[in-house]
């Protein structure tokens, strides 16, 4: 394994979705980078493109509505934009997993979970069933799960214990790449920490490189190296997480830290962005973040930002941190 | 409540959960009872009839029950409790191959608008839609008209009039299951349409169709005896319930048991079916279980 080389390299990546009233732009021209390991957060508020560029990796949009107009998607040095449909569903699952938002849902509830994970194996490896339903029970065991367990139906499972499931599935393949799609909204805080402890032990016993997909920093703390805040479908700040942490540059950054309620200090109110995202079809001019911005000036609403390195590895998309202003 | 570690196999399939299941309910029991019953006496119904159901004894016409004939006789004096127990496989016989055919067509059909949405879904829909638009028994009572009696055709009418319903059901069902979050989760994990649509979306869809089997099982059953009873349906003299009914309208004041044995079959079938219907639904919810 070339660790010098990226796992997965998104390039200028732009995906549409045609509605009634126009064409969203959910991602813009992204740009992304994870290396072999690394685990990536990737943070925005709720509409900003984060799954939407999940299912764009996957090609997994739902056709006709949205699709990819521009970019490149290489994943271990091959574009995935030009696999076949067969190609890309022999990836899927063995090479690249997705957990979903909702572990409720994301179970087929006629199926015993030992089936479920079972029928992954199956689909990726040519092993007999016995096989197969020997290594689901390892897997079970793996994420937590009692083997006596594993013919019970998902409804007999907790939310957590679901989504312990579902982790198992994920990573039955041994898959280079996870992109974990909030994976711990739903849940409750104490079981909140449990699962993502589990992915954190996973992620070092398979060496699995992440995709958090989240608006919690507080997770992204613990779990990721690296950050990339997202808005309206572009990444406005990139950087290891230390120097997002404490050196956040983008406003934006900055609105999101101050957002998150702090036990030390005594505020009244918490400081909130103001205004939401903008409409999709009808994105504002220059950069995409100047309505809602404090520290907004001319130049912001007409000229579109672009990528500026402020120390090496941290990147942000923002007119404050242009020389030639 | 207690888990069940006992009652589980080792491959704990729906099949067994299923049935744990359905033991719960005492009316739904009654209901398995009683339609074992029937496909019993259907089976073996030559052994069972203590008389040739066609056989006339016009010495022995209009007699009331008694030792010797258990529901009487009727205007030929044939035996009524034969001819009810030979009713049975006609009965079962369309109930079955009435609900095969509908569930299939119907079901398939279905499956195709639920998936395949546009131009296919609106087709069949719309047929769908013209087909319901007339009721079910003047439906059936065209086509047996158009085709001529007989079992096979009154087979056919009925399982015309009741596609429909199985086309909507599964049709919905498929659209309702075809969004589900665990159907994009099995698109993630790799798998192909038609892997998703035998593993994943027809068994999700497979407990509404089988209750609807059931019950549209009464209603092949009840339309049978509607259609004979009108004379559309079963020709005099073969043994059907709904036929016997129709001959013994004319005495019902005076030898009320003609009409009586023959009713009270339909009604236990129906009864029976209706409510293994009823907890087939129950124990095929896996969200109700427990």
């Amino acid at each position: 394994m070339n660790k010098d080389q990226n796992l997965l390299t998104i390039k200028n990546l732009t995906i549409d979705y045609e509605v009634n009233s126009g064409t969203v732009h959910a991602v813009d021209n992204l740009n992304l980078e994870i290396g072999y390991g690394e685990t990536l957060g990737f943070v925005g508020e709720t509409g900003a493109g984060k799954t939407t560029t999940a299912l764009g990796i996957l090609k997994l949009l739902q056709e006709p509505r949205g699709r990819i107009v521009s970019g490149e998607i290489y994943f271990e040095g091959e574009n995935l934009l030009d696999k076949s449909k067969g190609e890309m569903r022999n990836i899927r699952g063995s090479q690249i997993s997705m957990i979903f938002q909702d572990p409720m849902t994301s179970l087929d509830p006629v199926m015993p979970v030992k089936k479920q994970i079972a029928e992954v194996i199956k689909l990726h490896n040519s092993i007999s069933n016995k096989e197969a339903n020997k290594k689901a029970k390892e897997m079970l065991e793996t994420v937590g799960i009692r083997k006596e367990r594993a013919d019970d139906y998902p409804h007999q499972f907790s939310g957590g214990m679901k989504q312990r499931v579902i982790i198992a599935i994920a990573l039955a393949c041994n898959p280079k790449l996870l992109i974990a799609d909030e994976p711990t909204t739903a849940l409750d805080v104490t079981i909140q920490a449990q699962v993502l402890e589990l992915m954190k032990d996973l992620k070092e016993k398979f060496d699995t490189s992440i995709i958090l997909i989240t608006h919690d920093l507080g997770i992204v703390a613990d779990l990721c190296d690296n950050v990339a805040i997202m808005y309206a479908g572009s990444i406005v700040e990139y950087g290891d997480i230390d120097s997002i942490y404490n050196n956040p540059l983008q406003p934006y950054t900055v609105g999101l830290f101050n957002s998150i309620p702090d036990l030390d200090t005594e505020k009244k109110e918490l400081q909130v962005i103001k205004g939401t995202l903008p409409d999709p079809t009808n994105l504002p001019s220059g950069c995409r973040f100047h309505p809602r911005c404090s520290k907004v000036f001319d130049k912001c609403s007409r000229v579109e930002t672009s990528k500026i390195e402020v120390e090496p590895g941290h990147f942000v998309n923002c007119h404050l941190y242009n020389d030639n202003k | 409540m207690k888990k069940n570690k006992n009652h589980r196999t080792n491959n704990g399939s729906l099949l067994s959960e299923t049935w744990r299941r359905l033991k719960r309910s005492k009316l739904a029991l009654l209901g398995l009872i009683i339609m074992i019953l029937l496909i019993l006496t259907a089976v073996f119904a030559s052994f069972i009839a203590p008389y040739n159901p066609n056989e006339q004894d016009l010495m022995n016409a209009l007699q009331s029950p008694s030792l010797e004939h258990i529901f009487g006789t009727d205007q030929f004096g044939r035996d009524i409790f034969s001819r009810v127990i030979y009713g049975s496989r006609i009965s079962l016989q369309v109930g079955f191959l009435v609900v095969f055919m509908a569930a299939f067509i119907g079901g398939g059909l279905g499956a195709i608008a639920g998936y395949f949405s546009g131009h296919i879904e609106n087709i069949i829909m719309r047929t769908m839609d013209i087909l319901l638009s007339v009721p079910p028994v003047l439906l059936a009572i065209t086509i047996v008209a158009a085709l001529g009696n007989g079992l096979i055709n009154l087979m056919i009418a009925i399982g015309i009039s009741s596609i429909p319903r199985y086309t909507r059901i599964v049709r919905s069902s498929v659209i309702s299951i075809k969004n589900e979050e665990f159907i994009e989760a099995a698109q993630v994990t790799g798998s192909s349409d038609l892997r998703i649509i035998i593993k994943h979306i027809i068994p999700n869809c497979l407990a509404p169709v089988i209750v609807q089997a059931t019950l549209g099982m009464a209603y092949a059953i009840l339309t049978t005896a509607g259609l004979s009873f009108l004379g559309l349906g079963i020709q005099p003299p073969t043994p059907e319930w709904g036929s016997m009914l129709s001959g013994g309208r004319s005495y019902i004041r005076d030898y009320s048991y003609m009409t009586l044995f023959p009713g009270l079959a339909i009604v236990v079938t129906i009864f029976g079916l209706n409510v293994l219907g009823d907890g087939l639904r129950d124990s095929l919810d896996p969200k109700l279980k427990d």
